[in-house]
């Protein structure tokens, strides 16, 4: 039944975790469902109370632009989902990218990025924080050694995905994270498309782990919202690391002279971002928006296995269609990035758990026709620009979530114009196919 | 590594804490620390030989004459937390054995093995490289407010209200 030792603390399994952390009956009511705070502000006890509240001596609520307990359930959920130390939820998966990025970054700073990023993040880091005076160089993270060829004396954050989106292409994390670490830089991973139940980055190394939990944590569709979590294992002090980062070693010009590193020891970082870079750009979630996605948590592990093995079946039945020319997915066995799923990846059912998004291109005269004739065909699959719906979605990023890049960027971020991406749904998989099939006909009789 | 079980009984049992090296600075960690118990219903005995008096209460040279000045008013000290480097934590575990202590506290980044191991055979429980504040928050409540991954998991109603 169990295999703790003698007089250590059980081990909760990920399904366990995925219902319980962070949410114990509350203390005033007994309710065993996590509450829904809706409250700006929480009172002081005293003067003193408020003193040690903003001296951040007590642990408390003072505000909820900097805590609040809903929200504080959902951090606790997915630091511990992510076998993480501490986390910081923000208003979305851009929020917690800026906030885990900007509470070790400053003007004159360089960050390096994978090319294959998501066209959002390509956005916020490329342009967005250059203008802040953030320079980030972007490389090919096919081969690891191109990250450190890219490091410079001011890089101060080494940055990729588990999958990326929509190239559908996995990321060596162990020998990244050894790159950074030998520069004393932290990886930070967003680790959005594969989510904590079937890759936990932290056990490869990473240092930082951004979601938009907008998809697969949430998993609906309905909310926005995003996290940070730190794996508590990153030594801001050490020889390689300690001049990189003396904000975190040195008194806080932005919060009364707090050293946050030595204070608050392996949570540190999460404190930082909190009371440096939430409270003061403010991209804060809100109560309702977090428990909607702890309703999403509780089912994370279950739906995961059922996106994995639909869209294996759906890009299976791609791979082996008449009218397919191409078919992107990490799960399948031929694909170039299969072994590192398998290396990385919760086993389900025997093969590399990829996650649901599949890529693929039309066989066709002029494929990115056929692509747009595709997507006008489908019955039920729905185009719209998100992925981690329990919804099939479909889209053609080229004219759409990557429509600002040119083709040259296009090219880098891997987007062929014929580029179709599912987020396979957890639909009932023969009516997916069903669907698939019959736009496919109409595509290809057009 | 200590268990939640175990450090429960531990912040149960001991109420009366000597905090070695408390500063007086209100920024830093062992005031922050000290501070928090003192409002959680701790009786905080400072040692610091450099200081008279931290928090409202007298500073004492050392573990020994803290607890000879407690005994006083018939009151014992059950837990040495230890704001000390890890090379000079060796007598100050054999004043707390000598005084009778419960627990022999060493806070993050101190681990000095052979002085727990000593504190250990002469009866005391031992925690190293731990924070008693933060454990405290952890596991009465209060931390996972801060976004910590406190590993609690209980469908029990907590008994007492995290402040």
């Amino acid at each position: 039944m169990s295999n703790d030792k003698p007089g250590a603390d059980h081990e909760y399994g990920f399904g366990t975790r995925a219902i319980h952390a962070g949410s114990v009956p509350d203390p005033v009511t007994g309710a065993r469902a996590t509450p829904i705070h809706q409250t700006t502000s929480f009172v002081f006890d005293s003067a003193e109370h408020a003193a040690s509240l903003f001296n951040l001596q007590t642990f408390g609520n003072v505000y909820s632009r900097i805590s609040n307990p809903t929200v504080a359930v959902l951090e606790e959920r997915v630091a511990s989902l992510e076998g993480g130390r501490a986390a910081l939820a923000c208003a979305t998966g851009m929020a917690a990218q800026m906030t885990a990025l900007l509470a070790i970054l400053k003007s004159g700073d360089h960050i390096v990025a994978a090319s294959t990023l998501y066209g959002g993040s390509v956005g916020q880091l490329g342009i967005g924080f250059s203008r802040l005076g953030i320079e980030t160089t972007f490389v090919d993270p096919q081969d690891p050694d191109n990250f450190r060829r890219a490091i410079r004396p001011n890089t101060r954050a080494v940055y990729g995905e588990t999958i990326g989106n929509p190239l559908v292409n996995v990321l060596d994390i162990e020998a990244v994270a050894t790159i950074a670490h030998e520069h004393g830089l932290p990886l930070v991973i967003d680790n959005t498309v594969a989510s904590p139940y079937l890759c936990t980055p932290f056990a490869f190394g990473a240092d930082i782990v951004v979601h938009s939990a907008t998809k697969y944590l949430g998993g609906h569709g309905t909310t926005m919202a995003g996290v940070l979590v730190e794996s508590g294992k990153f030594d801001w002090g050490s020889p390689l690391s300690k001049d990189k980062f003396p904000e975190m070693l040195e008194p806080s010009r932005a919060y009364h002279g707090v050293k946050f590193y030595e204070t608050f020891g392996d949570f540190g970082y999460t404190m930082k971002a909190r009371m440096e870079v939430n409270r003061t750009f403010g991209a804060t979630l809100s109560p309702l928006n977090a428990w909607l996605i702890l309703q999403g948590v509780e089912t994370l592990h279950l739906r995961m296995q059922a996106h994995c093995r639909n869209a294996l079946l759906v890009a299976q039945f791609l791979s082996d269609h008449p009218l397919v020319g191409w078919v992107n997915y990490p799960g399948l066995a031929q694909s170039p990035h299969h072994a590192l799923a398998k290396k990385q990846f919760r086993s389900i059912d025997g093969s590399p758990g990829a996650s649901g998004i599949v890529t693929f291109g039309i066989k066709a005269a002029d494929p990115v026709r056929a692509g747009e004739r595709f997507i006008d065909a489908c019955e039920f699959l729905s185009h719209l620009a998100n992925i981690g719906d329990a919804k099939t979605l479909v889209i053609h990023p080229a004219s759409t979530t990557h429509r600002q890049l040119d083709e040259a960027e296009l090219l880098r971020a891997g987007v062929r114009p014929d580029m179709i991406r599912l987020s396979v749904g957890i639909e009932e998989a023969d009516d997916i196919l069903w669907d698939i099939d019959q736009a496919l006909r109409q595509a290809a009789a057009a | 590594m200590n268990s939640i079980s175990e450090l429960r009984r531990i912040l149960g049992t001991c109420k009366t804490i000597a905090v070695v090296g408390l500063s007086p600075q209100w920024h830093r960690p062992s005031f922050f620390a000290a501070k928090y118990l003192q409002a959680h219903g701790y009786r905080i005995v400072p040692v610091n030989p450099s200081a008279t008096e931290i928090l409202g209460e007298r500073s004492y040279p050392s573990v020994t004459a803290a607890a000879q000045a407690l005994a006083q008013t018939g009151l014992k000290i059950d837990m040495v937390d230890c704001f000390r480097k890890t090379a000079d934590i060796g007598p100050i575990a054999d004043e707390a054995i000598a005084i009778g202590a419960l627990c022999l506290w060493q806070q993050i980044g101190v681990v000095n093995e052979a002085a727990a191991h000593k504190a250990r055979d002469a009866g005391l429980v031992t925690v190293m490289d731990r924070c008693v504040k933060i454990e405290h928050a952890r596991l009465f409540g209060g931390l996972g407010w801060a976004g910590v991954n406190t590993g609690v998991i209980s469908s029990r109603r907590p008994q007492q209200l995290p402040y």
